[in-house]
């Protein structure tokens, strides 16, 4: 049986047809059903204009970003699997990821490293879409989902700070958290903060930590933020994102 | 242009075709001639999966040489010094030298935040749509440019030259070295009282007046210049984007007042100072 006839057989099964709904033939019919028939048309659509799709237009930044989002949610549930937010032993459960835990260390690695590129990258990100006037008519909204998001991945990087429970999460969190207590109207000394009746165990800060200091409620809460509810919020403002950037096409020259 | 001859969707001699309604409309690449279009797959997608491939084995790659920091555990019995927040929040954290807290920690982030989410509809100029141009949207992209410009700055200094008491250390100084601390600071307004001999309110007076001509002076004179830009715009669009504009080069001018004239307090109410 040669290679040809091999592929015909197996393009040619109820099971393979079951799976792809188009044609095995690279014909521009089966390029354009490959997209059509499948879940990829919720990312792109059949045809898309030459000029928008190079990198020197796009730098990637807004794929990489993603890709970075479902690297960190990957890794993230690893090390979920090794990590109680527990202060008595999350520290502990740090340095066994890193020492015992086989490939602990590669993922704990990989988690940073891409949580910090993605901080980067989201950022450039925004910076094309400003350059090349993206966010104008008819996608004014979609750029302020994307500064929702912008936010979100901040969000994220700075409760995942949290987590390893050493020197530098304490005193980076203690530094953040300093500021809520600062806001005004909701803090206990920003402005007006006073005045309507905030005290130091029932202002944002509080709020936030639950306590007073960085302690084992601001563990948990962080660790629950960081792990459920951000990216709960990132992937709902991702869908309407990716809904319209494909509503309203790429932006590029035409 | 497009060749009349060629035909995007080929008859079918089988069936017959009728133009059966006209519907109005708007699309991305409706009435957009010439379409130079190509197939998403694989066009786009290969394109996509090569670019993941190259990451993620660079990620991978640069894992096995650069390690997460874990430093001792968590106490309070140790404060490091300098107590640095995340590189992305240093801007935020070196503004907190010459702002108080509620402005460097939250008035300047949300204003930064709602800023970022006005400009799709303070900016009305359709050109410069979809394609790199500076010389048909000078004013947009210088501005954004600054604040960019402004925000990195403050990165490389907190991350690079800010060490003992969030002092300014170059990289070659000791940085175990303790600096004296620096000698006091004035508010504008007890200056201006002390050097006019005029009253305590007539100096906050004269201080809160300056603002005032700041901002006013922001608003009429590009108003004045350039007329166009403010008709096209109109007034509530206009005074948002100056006011924004002038709050953020009032940044880098309370730096410069505090660098130079040891300023700390421009605007004092009994409620906040500024």
């Amino acid at each position: 049986m040669t290679y040809k006839q091999l592929t015909d057989w197996v393009t040619s099964t109820q099971i393979y047809k079951a799976i792809f709904r188009h044609g095995y033939e690279d014909t521009p019919r089966n390029r354009a059903l490959t997209t059509f028939s499948n879940v990829l048309y919720h990312l792109h659509p059949v045809k898309t204009r030459r000029e928008s799709i190079k990198i020197r237009y796009t730098w990637c930044m807004g794929g990489t970003s993603m890709l970075l989002f479902l690297m960190l949610a990957i890794t993230g549930v690893l090390l979920m699997f090794y990590y109680v937010p527990d202060a008595r032993r999350a520290y502990n459960d740090i340095k066994d990821i890193m020492n015992v835990v086989s490939f602990g260390s590669t993922f704990r690695n990989v988690h940073r490293l891409a949580a910090h590129l993605m901080v980067f990258t989201v950022w450039v990100h925004m910076t094309r879409v400003f350059l090349t006037g993206s966010y104008k008519s008819p996608r004014e909204f979609n750029w302020i989902i994307g500064v929702v998001l912008l936010m979100l991945t901040l969000l994220l990087s700075w409760t995942g700070y949290l987590l390893p429970w050493d020197q530098l999460a304490l005193w980076a969190i203690t530094v953040g958290t300093k500021m809520a207590a600062a806001a005004p109207f909701l803090g206990v000394e920003g402005p007006f903060g006073a005045q309507l009746g905030i005290r130091p165990d029932n202002d944002l800060k509080f709020m936030l930590l639950g306590g007073t200091e960085v302690g084992q409620n601001a563990l948990l809460r962080f660790y629950v933020l960081h792990c459920v509810v951000l990216p709960l919020m990132v992937v709902m403002f991702l869908a309407i994102h990716f809904w319209r950037v494909r509503k309203d096409g790429f932006s590029g020259p035409l | 242009m497009a060749d009349k001859s060629f035909e995007v969707f080929p008859k079918n001699p089988k069936k017959t075709y009728g133009l059966m309604e006209l519907v109005k409309g708007t699309g991305p690449i409706v009435n957009k001639e010439p379409e130079d279009t190509i197939f998403t797959w694989p066009n786009l997608f290969y394109l996509e999966f090569i670019v993941a491939l190259i990451i993620i084995a660079g990620i991978l790659f640069l894992s096995l040489y650069v390690g997460a920091p874990l430093e001792e555990e968590a106490s309070r019995d140790t404060t490091p010094n300098p107590m640095k927040a995340p590189w992305y929040f240093l801007g935020l954290q070196e503004m907190l030298v010459f702002f108080d807290p509620w402005i460097a920690g939250v008035g300047l982030p949300t204003l930064i935040l709602i800023g970022l989410m006005l400009i799709p509809f303070l900016d009305i100029n359709k050109k410069g749509k979809g394609y790199y141009t500076f010389s048909e949207r000078k004013f947009a992209i210088s501005s954004f440019s600054f604040g960019m410009g402004l925000w990195m700055v403050m990165i490389v200094i907190g991350v690079w030259f800010r060490g003992l008491d969030w002092n300014w250390y170059w990289p070659w100084e000791n940085a175990h070295l303790h600096k004296p601390v620096a000698s006091g600071l004035r508010d504008l307004p007890v200056m201006f009282s002390r050097i006019l001999g005029i009253s305590d309110f007539a100096g906050k007076g004269l201080a809160d007046f300056l603002v005032l001509i700041y901002f006013g002076l922001g608003l009429l004179i590009p108003a004045y210049i350039f007329k166009d830009f403010f008709k096209k715009l109109g007034v509530l669009r206009y005074a948002t984007t100056m006011v924004m504009f002038w709050i953020m080069v009032g940044i880098p001018v309370k730096v410069g007042l505090r660098l130079v004239f040891s300023i700390k307090y421009v605007v004092m109410t009994p409620w906040f100072k500024i």
